[in-house]
Parts: structure tokens; C-alpha cells; sequence
């Protein structure tokens, strides 16, 4: 076995000094002829225009059967076809293009054509039910729609003619399957049919590119916008948190349906040239283990639910197979617990590294480095080139502001606070789309505020604290209580609803409704089962509750609003001495209560 | 226990767990996670629900031969010792 390289970032400190984001930016190629900066191209085309087109870019693990390879000079030539189809139907520069699949490689072959096309590509989870499905794509003002048959069948085709954005749904895979619907077609014989050449579009740095959406406490998710621009911290991020290397197996485990599978799952990785594992398959430990052997994966990022299952599945699973390949494992999603991160040491004989980041901030910017002493169940520090700190808040939860107007910076070890990082990184949000005073209400004076709570120690690391809001961390993705309860008060048993994240020991949080019943109704198993039945029908199993409970009645505010924090607290059993806290305004009490 | 008491307590805890799945619609022998989409946090929220409902504890190293309704039959069936 090769030598274990170096890790690229040696010197914390020593780096911070020295930083420069143009200098990351330079290890870019930019499209030639100076004609701007596309993700596409430093994920795919420069590697092939650099003589690296043999590489294996994709290795993909079907559910069943054989892995499947694809080169970065196949990726290149699909990616092409995929841009001449989105050219065709006049759906390039600007157009908006979803993926609702599993992790199959024509996802990623739509993802970075569309970056090519200079498209923006908004990634859907296949777990997500037709309610939130509906949603993102109007939203988002979806033009294609990329789906399998399957998919298509189950989600799509029943709110189709309510999809008023969508020009065409293309389907990859089974091509037996016909719709009546003029506006579904299959995209192999298009892709065929395009050409194998494209030259990508002159792309400003400041060209959207990504179109995440993210759940807050109240209203729609937010359509969270990043631009071209944002290559630069993912490619960055990959160099000194993962310490990617153009040699290195990778495997990110997130879904691309979400933040983390798209940063780190698809851009990250093909920017420094790896082969990126794709496995299609869900979480089963051994077959985890298995693909880390077969494939000697150096690196691995994966996330705490995946990590607490495994260590249910016990360290005999572990010490059955061959990892030394690994040389660096990283976890994001929630805080990762000191035991998972100690269980890491003593079976894979190195401590998993935590690191924090959001939708909005596009890619990783507080992490623990493999060079670096690992405060178990700390974040990390802020990567070089990232300002991060504590903002003191008011009694209504709002940023402190001190006689001139300043943000109020704690300094106090043991104080809590909200997680607040310095505007000026490259893969900063650049809107909410449509939303332009919840995007300003983000920011005071030059801080982006994370709505997190956290508290930094004496020597920098920071720890997590809590939501400042009601929203729910579940298996490490974002749900917002608001759009489970609108789709229980669809159902006419249910009269009100209220959701909040009930602690798990391996989800972190699951989700769980209170609900009142309308009248005629009773609490009966039936009834319940039957309000499981349709919130999973409409949310998909990734967002729908998975318990309800049937109360007389649900606390609310003065103003009317149900209380979420009351429910919580009462869910964990803090007696009514402690409720009043509860009571206040805004989220300031929430990280007391969060587990 | 038979494979019939297996198989109606497989069902139930399905049904349970997932409220829109319709499990006597799969085939017995196709992969029963994937067919009814469900993910690996239902996947073991099916398994503690067999639990409840027989006392027989399935360990997670077991999970991964019981793929369909057939693997999970039979497995219940061939189980002597329930715990307790």
C-alpha cells in the first residue's frame, strides 16, 4: 500500500495567517479564454482538457449487481449531450432543472449538464412525498424535470397537470414506459439524438447556479440561491477539511437530494479529480463496510445517524473487513456525540471529524482537521479564510445590539449565543429566492446570523448548542414543523396540528404531531393510523411524521399561534416550573429545551 | 411460531410503522424495502415493532438477509427463543 500523504492543512494556525481566497481560487482553471468561471467545467471538462479523461470519475454501486464505472471523459461527452437536449428545448442560460431520482449516474450527468448549460440545477429528494415535490417545483419556477419511471409513477404523475412551470419531464431508464402527457419523454433517445460537443457559455462567477431549498420555522421552504462562485469553497473545503487528493477513492454517503450530497457528493469531489463512490443502494452497514474494502475508499464523509446505526450494528461488523485504506472520516448533519466520536478512534483507529455548515452557507466553514487535536462533540474551528463567532442575543431573540448600533461579539467561553460568520466567503447564498427581507433579515452589520446556537471555548473550538427556532434536525436534514402541520390540517379528522422534533437517540430528532381532532372524529387507532397513512402520502416517508399523537386541545399564544416550544418541553417532561421560560416571544428559550 | 403467525406479525408491524404501505401487495419474494419505499430508519422501526409484538429481538447484523417477506417469514419462523 502506498505511503498515508501528508495532510494538506499541517499548520492551523500557520495557515489562517497565510489564507488568501484568490490563491484557492487560482488552483481553478476558469473556462478558457478568460471567459468567466462554471462549476461544470472545473468538475468534469478540465480534467479531460488536462489529459485526465481515462480517470474514473463516477463508480457506481447499483442496488444489485456489479459496479458500473464512468470516466471523466464519459461524464464529459454525457454531460455535453445533456446541455445540447437543455439548449434544444431553450432551457440553457437561466432555465431551471430539477432531479428527482435515486442515486443513479445520470443524476449526476444532469446535474453538471445543466451547470454547463448554464442552467440552474435544484436537486429533489426522491423520499420527498408529491406535497413538498409540488411545492419546490413551483417555487423554483422548475422548467425540466428529470425523474425515473418509477418515480414518476408514484409522484408526479397524479399532481402533473397542476405543474404549471414544468416544459418536460425527462425519463431516464425504462423506456417501455409511455404518458399521455406530450410533455414526458425519455431522455436516452434525446441524449442520442444531441450532439457530443458543447462549448459552455461565457459564465460570470456571480451566475446562479444551484438552487437549494431549506425549511424554516414558518411559511414555504426557502429557495436558497448560490452562484458559480461557490466552486471555490467547495474546492477549498475538499483540499484542507476531507484532504482530497486527485488519487483518492471518495465516498460521500448524503443523498444529493440534499445540501451535502451536491456540495460534497457531486462538485467537491470531481473538482480535485477523485473517483467518486456512488452507491445506490440504502444504509446497511455491511454493505457500507464492504464498499469501503472493495474499493480501498480514502476518504469517507458521512453523517451521525448513518454512524449511530453502525455502532448498533456493533464492532465485530467492523473488525470483519479490511479499512485501512481510510485515511480521513468526516461527519456532518447534526452534531456528531463525543461517544460516536470515540467509538471512531477505537474501531476505524481514527476520531470521526465533525464539521458545521448550512444550505446557506453552501459548503463547509467550522471543522475539525485530521492534523488538528479532535475535541470530541466540538464542531471544530473555522476553516482559513472563515471568520466565525458568537452573537450575543436580546430577550426576544434578536442580535443584541450594543450604543452604536454594533452586534455584540461573546467572548465568554461558557456563554451561548448565535452562530454568526463574516460575510465574504465565496459560497455565500446570494438570495432567497423572491424573499429579499427574510434574505436581509439574515445579516447585521457584515454577519451572516445561522439561527444556530452554539458557544466557543476558550481555545476557539466551537460547540453546538441548539436551534434558535422551532425548525427540526432529523437524520440530519432540515424539516420545518410548518409544513408537516399544513399537511395534517389537509386531512378533515384533523382540526389543528403542532410538530416538533421529539429526541431520538439515532435520528437526533424524529418528527412527531400533536393534533387535534375535528369534531365527529375520536381518538381511535384507526383514525391515527389514518392520519400516519396520509401525511406519508402527501410528505414522502423523509418529511412525514413518525409519531401523532390525538390531545384535547394545543397550547397557544396570546396572538393565537400554536406553542411548539410547550408541546416540546412537555414532550420531554420539564415540570410547569420550567414553562415559563417557554413563553417567551421569540426562539431565545428553544436551547433550553433542545436535547 | 408458523409461518402464518409470521407472516400476519410482519405485515401488522409494517403497517404500523408505515401507514401507506400495502405490504399484501408485494410479492413475497421481491426486496420489500424498495418496493414499498421505505428507508432504513422505517426498515428498523419495522424490526423493534416485530419485536414488541413476538419478543423475539432481531439483531441489526441480521438486517441485512431480510430483504423480502419470504427471507422474513421464514427467519421468524426458525426462531426458537424468544427473549424474556
Amino acid at each position: 500500500m502506498a505511503p498515508v500523504p501528508p495532510p494538506q492543512l499541517a499548520d492551523y494556525d500557520d495557515l489562517r495567517r497565510t489564507f488568501d481566497w484568490e490563491a484557492e481560487a487560482r488552483q481553478l482553471d476558469g473556462l478558457p479564454n478568460d471567459r468567466g468561471l462554471n462549476i461544470g467545467h472545473e468538475a468534469v471538462d478540465r480534467h479531460v482538457l488536462d489529459g485526465n479523461g481515462d480517470r474514473v470519475a463516477i463508480r457506481w454501486n447499483p442496488r444489485r449487481g456489479d459496479p458500473v464505472d464512468m470516466t471523466y471523459e464519459q461524464l464529459w461527452r454525457r454531460t455535453n449531450r445533456f446541455a445540447n437536449v437543455l439548449a434544444r428545448f431553450g432551457v440553457d442560460e437561466g432555465g431551471g432543472v430539477a432531479t428527482l431520482t435515486g442515486r443513479i449516474p445520470d443524476l449526476y450527468v444532469a446535474a453538471l449538464g445543466t451547470l454547463k448549460a448554464g442552467s440552474v440545477y435544484t436537486p429533489l429528494f426522491s423520499a420527498f412525498g408529491p406535497g413538498p415535490i409540488k411545492q419546490r417545483i413551483d417555487l423554483g419556477s422548475i422548467d425540466v424535470l428529470v425523474t425515473t419511471a418509477r418515480l414518476f409513477s408514484r409522484k408526479v404523475a397524479p399532481i402533473l397537470d397542476e405543474l404549471a412551470s414544468i416544459r418536460h419531464v425527462l425519463l431516464v431508464g425504462d423506456e417501455s414506459f409511455e404518458s399521455d402527457d406530450p410533455r414526458v419523454e425519455n431522455l436516452e433517445p434525446l441524449l442520442q439524438a444531441a450532439g457530443e460537443e458543447w462549448t459552455i457559455p461565457a459564465t460570470d462567477p456571480e451566475t446562479p447556479a444551484l438552487l437549494h431549498f431549506t425549511s424554516g420555522t414558518t411559511g414555504a421552504p426557502k429557495g436558497v440561491v448560490h452562484v458559480h462562485q461557490a466552486v471555490v469553497t467547495h474546492y477549498a473545503s475538499g483540499r484542507y477539511v476531507l484532504d482530497l487528493r486527485p488519487e483518492d477513492i471518495f465516498w460521500c454517503t448524503a443523498d444529493p437530494g440534499w445540501v451535502t450530497g451536491t456540495s460534497y457528493g457531486i462538485i467537491s469531489p470531481l473538482t480535485h479529480g477523485v473517483t467518486n463512490i456512488v452507491d445506490e443502494g440504502e444504509f446497511d452497514a455491511e454493505r457500507w463496510y464492504s464498499i469501503i474494502e472493495a474499493n480501498e475508499v480514502d476518504v469517507w464523509y458521512t453523517a451521525p445517524t448513518a454512524i449511530r446505526m453502525m455502532m448498533r450494528v456493533g464492532d465485530d461488523a467492523v473488525r470483519r473487513h479490511d479499512l485501512s485504506s481510510l485515511r480521513v472520516i468526516a461527519s456532518v448533519g447534526e452534531p456528531l456525540n463525543p461517544e460516536a466520536v470515540r467509538w471512531g478512534e477505537d474501531v476505524f483507529g481514527m476520531p470521526i471529524l465533525d464539521n458545521w455548515w448550512q444550505t446557506e452557507t453552501g459548503g463547509i466553514m467550522i471543522a475539525n482537521y485530521r492534523s488538528q487535536p479532535v475535541r470530541p462533540g466540538s464542531m471544530g474551528r473555522p476553516l482559513p479564510g472563515v471568520d466565525a463567532t458568537i452573537l450575543q442575543r436580546d430577550a426576544e431573540g434578536e442580535i443584541a445590539l450594543d450604543a452604536a448600533g454594533r452586534p455584540v461579539e461573546i467572548d465568554d467561553p461558557g456563554s451561548s449565543g448565535e452562530l454568526a460568520v463574516r460575510v465574504g466567503w465565496p459560497s455565500m447564498f446570494r438570495e432567497y429566492l423572491n424573499q429579499p427581507e427574510r434574505y436581509e433579515r439574515c445579516f447585521v452589520d457584515g454577519w451572516y446570523c445561522s439561527g444556530d446556537l452554539a458557544r466557543r471555548d476558550a481555545d476557539g473550538y466551537f460547540w453546538f448548542v441548539g436551534r434558535a427556532d422551532d425548525v427540526i434536525k432529523s437524520a440530519g436534514h432540515l424539516i420545518g414543523p410548518f409544513e408537516v402541520e399544513s399537511a395534517l390540517i389537509e386531512h378533515p379528522a384533523v382540526s389543528e396540528a403542532g410538530v416538533i422534533g421529539k429526541p431520538h437517540e439515532t435520528m437526533g430528532e424524529l418528527v412527531k404531531a400533536f393534533v387535534t381532532l375535528a369534531r365527529g372524529f375520536e381518538d381511535t387507532d384507526a383514525v391515527r393510523s389514518e392520519l400516519l397513512a396520509h401525511a406519508r402520502r402527501s410528505l414522502g416517508s423523509a418529511v412525514a411524521p413518525r409519531e401523532i399523537e390525538i390531545v384535547d386541545a394545543l397550547p397557544h399564544t396570546r396572538s393565537g399561534k400554536i406553542m411548539r416550544r410547550l408541546l416540546k418541553a412537555r414532550e420531554l417532561g420539564l415540570d410547569e416550573g420550567d414553562l415559563s421560560t417557554l413563553e417567551t416571544p421569540a426562539g431565545q428559550a428553544a436551547a433550553e429545551v433542545s436535547p | 411460531m408458523t409461518n402464518e403467525e409470521a407472516a400476519r406479525v410482519i405485515v401488522d408491524a409494517i403497517e404500523a410503522v408505515a401507514a401507506d404501505a400495502d405490504p399484501r401487495e408485494v410479492d413475497p419474494t421481491e426486496d420489500i424495502w424498495y418496493a414499498l419505499d421505505l428507508d432504513s430508519m422505517d426498515q428498523l422501526n419495522v424490526m423493534i415493532a416485530i419485536g414488541d409484538r413476538t419478543g423475539i429481538e432481531v439483531p441489526e447484523a441480521d438486517y441485512p438477509k431480510l430483504q423480502s417477506l419470504a427471507d422474513m417469514t421464514a427467519y421468524l419462523a426458525g426462531v426458537v427463543t424468544p427473549k424474556g
